[in-house]
């Protein structure tokens, strides 16, 4: 039977049904297939001294998750014990995957033995959301002989792997009624042990009761971890199911015989291709927003990098990011000539949403095309936008991105940071700090004593080329970092001076002498 | 139809040639700190992109605190000879542009450059010389106040800025907080002088 599948393009404003799909005591059903074994006895997978997963004949005897090894021998003497072997259960599914991804593709496995579908393809097509729920539990049952499996579907993710938990093979919780089944259901179950822990002393047994809580309250109690808790109690999930995987055949690639030595030669030489590339996603109704652009040389060297746009990729900015890879790859990564080019689209978006506006560009369109121009004559890192970031020195907060790119994980900025300069700040900040000399009256550089403080009063600074009076001074402010990893260590001394010019200088001492950090002008 | 002047700090009103920085126009800066951030400060504020061409050292911390808007500002610090084609591309879409020029500005350069301004509406801060400016700003007399001898921090500025330009061959000037204690460029607030109380008996 051939499977008509809807295509599923964009960013849809209503919630996506998600379906998933729970087989219990994974491990054991593993063994059995990889062994070739039966389950009718009592068998139990523990590892950490506890009890994993066990069989239904195990169950029957009073064995249960999370028992310690003597528990469940004493409960079950003839129980046999196996040892967890995660590469197992994680190979014997992977034909359960494969056999639920014929039906209906982008399976997204949560952990081995829980895999996520989103609804509305085979539902859609089957009629009904109980029609591909049964299709899907037969398709297992008949390809591999697995029974155990449980399905869920509700509106958001985690009610839909609650739902498998409900005890029928499957559970449909329906649409806006997440928050009604969630109710009933333990603290436990949101996986949160200092939660499930704490709450039922105060009080909140349910998931119902917890969502009741005023999310502020929660917020401040719990942190973002018990906010999203929160929300995930009261029915509400951000995460979507995957986002769309793209057909591979909208990946695309070029070969030159002879290989191709010069950059320009690779660019222009690829351009056809890169126009088809272009033109098959828009004839499939996409552009891509995240392209994966591979290089191969003569001599096996392979150079691949993750392009992404604020906007959509056009043929000359996909060019013009051949042309950035290859020269910044030149000399390191790839020696040799080039072999071959090959894009592949990572994430693509609905058409619609990157058509230009009626009358021309919208502004921030007209922004990124003058600013991808600007790239082009100069190279990407040379056209950048500031981040604040975290952390004590002035140049670490300040992170450049190239325009485009998008922001990294990098310090947050929220946190005390002790060591921090107090306001105002100077405007004028250095990359990389520059040498100085700070001198006494009698000419000898100043420096700080064993206990950190200044031995001597400094009378003259040295400083871009020039020497300066130092007219007022304060410090030393002490700015030490990772005390703990002998790699990354730093100490230093803040100093502030005003100069005979009026001019306010911020240096720091260290180890290896005076520095400028930045410039008050 | 004249255009809309841009927005400038309440403080300068009185010394720049106009209230505002004339769209089109080119302005002269000795250097490329707190006065220049505190010129970009105001048309941020008011939601027109700014771009900063060839200064490594822009303080982005600094321009935040001043009153700019990061999301809203552009950094090319090495534009090398290309300069020239870099600010005229930006001008298609940045409403207020600073550059440092390498070196000397060639007039041909300069008057093409003008009338691609012109045309879009653009401002120029030019930090360094400028064939045919508006005005040309630069700073005098700084007093910084906060630090001792070994003790305190910088805390403010009282600095005087000098404006010359075509319409006002003399110069005026005012004496401003640059930076003040929050960052920004402010006025400096006159106390009255206290009053004598008579004194009873």
């Amino acid at each position: 039977m051939t499977v008509r599948l809807l295509p599923e393009v964009g960013r849809s404003q209503r919630r996506e049904r998600c379906l998933a799909v729970w087989f219990p005591d994974w491990p054991i059903t593993a063994w059995a297939l990889a062994e070739g074994e039966s389950v009718e006895h009592p068998v139990a997978t523990i590892a950490a001294n506890q009890v994993v997963a066990c069989s239904a004949a195990a169950r029957a005897e009073g064995v249960r998750w999370g028992q310690r090894r003597r528990e469940a021998q004493s409960r079950c003497p003839q129980l046999q014990i196996l040892a967890a072997d995660e590469t197992r259960d994680a190979r014997e599914f992977e034909a359960v995957v494969r056999c639920l991804e014929r039906l209906s593709p982008g399976v997204q496995v949560i952990t081995v033995g829980l895999c996520l579908l989103r609804a509305e393809g085979l539902a859609g097509y089957l009629g009904d959301e109980a029609q591909a729920a049964e299709t899907l539990l037969e398709a297992v049952i008949g390809d591999l002989g697995i029974e155990t499996g449980r399905i869920g579907v509700a509106d958001t993710v985690f009610a839909a792997v609650q739902a498998t938990r409900s005890g029928e093979p499957v559970c449909i919780v329906p649409a806006e009624a997440t928050a009604a089944f969630l109710a009933p259901l333990p603290i436990a179950r949101l996986g949160d042990a200092k939660l499930s822990e704490l709450l039922p002393r105060l009080g909140v047994r349910t998931l119902g009761e917890f969502a009741a809580l005023d999310a502020a309250l929660v917020r401040d109690r719990f942190g973002s971890a018990g906010q999203r808790l929160h929300g995930l109690a009261a029915g509400v999930d951000p995460r979507p199911v995957n986002g769309r995987t793209p057909p591979p055949e909208l990946s695309l690639g070029v070969d030159f015989e002879p290989p191709l030595t010069l950059i320009e030669q690779v660019a222009f030489a690829s351009r056809a291709m890169v126009e088809r590339f272009v033109k098959q996603l828009s004839e499939a109704g996409l552009v891509a927003t995240e392209v994966r652009v591979e290089l191969a040389t003569e001599n096996d060297e392979f150079c691949a990098k993750t392009w992404a746009s604020p906007t959509s990729f056009e043929a000359a900015g996909l060019s013009d990011r051949i042309r950035w890879q290859a020269q910044a790859a030149a000399g390191t990564q790839i020696t040799a000539a080039i072999t071959a080019v090959h894009l592949e689209p990572v994430a693509v978006d609905a058409a619609a949403h990157h058509a230009p506006g009626l009358f021309g560009l919208g502004p921030d369109e007209r922004v990124h095309h003058a600013m991808s121009r600007v790239q082009s004559m100069l190279g990407p890192d040379q056209v950048l936008r500031p981040r604040i970031a975290g952390g004590r020195w002035l140049a670490e907060r300040q992170e450049l991105l190239p325009w485009g790119d998008r922001p990294r994980d990098s310090a947050p900025v929220d946190r005390p940071w002790p060591g921090q300069l107090p306001a105002p700040l100077p405007a004028t900040v250095f990359p990389e700090p520059l040498r100085a000399r700070l001198l006494a009256a009698d000419g000898t550089p100043v420096s700080l004593d064993d206990r950190g403080q200044l031995a001597g009063i400094p009378v003259r600074l040295w400083a871009e080329g020039t020497t300066r009076v130092v007219i007022e001074w304060a410090g030393p402010w002490p700015v030490d970092e990772r005390f703990w990893d002998a790699e990354r260590y730093r100490s230093a001394s803040r100093f502030q001076i005003v100069d005979g010019d009026g001019m306010g200088w911020l240096l720091y001492t260290d180890s290896t002498g005076w520095w400028v950090e930045a410039r008050y002008d | 139809m004249r255009p809309q002047l841009f927005e400038i700090p309440a403080a300068l009103t009185e010394v720049l040639p106009e209230p505002g920085l004339r769209p089109g126009s080119a302005y002269c800066l000795d250097s490329p700190g707190s006065l220049l951030q505190a010129l970009l400060a105001e048309p941020s504020a008011a939601g027109r992109w700014c771009g900063v061409v060839g200064v490594p050292t822009f303080a982005a911390e600094a321009a935040a605190d001043a009153g700019i808007r990061l999301e809203r500002l552009v950094l090319v610090p090495d534009p090398a000879e290309q300069w020239l084609s870099v600010v005229g591309a930006l001008a298609e879409v940045i409403d207020v542009l600073a550059v440092r020029p390498p070196g000397r500005v060639r007039e041909a350069d300069a008057a093409r450059l003008g009338a691609r301004l012109r045309d879009r509406g653009v401002v120029l801060l030019v930090i360094g010389e400028w064939p045919r400016t508006e005005a040309r700003l630069s700073l005098a007399e700084p007093h910084w106040q906060g630090l001792g001898q070994g003790h305190g921090h910088l805390r403010s500025r009282r600095i005087r800025v000098e404006v010359t330009s075509r319409r006002v061959p003399g110069g005026r000037s005012v004496t401003v907080e640059l930076p003040s204690a929050s960052g920004v460029l402010a006025e400096v607030l006159v106390e009255p002088a206290p009053t004598r109380l008579p004194v009873a008996g």
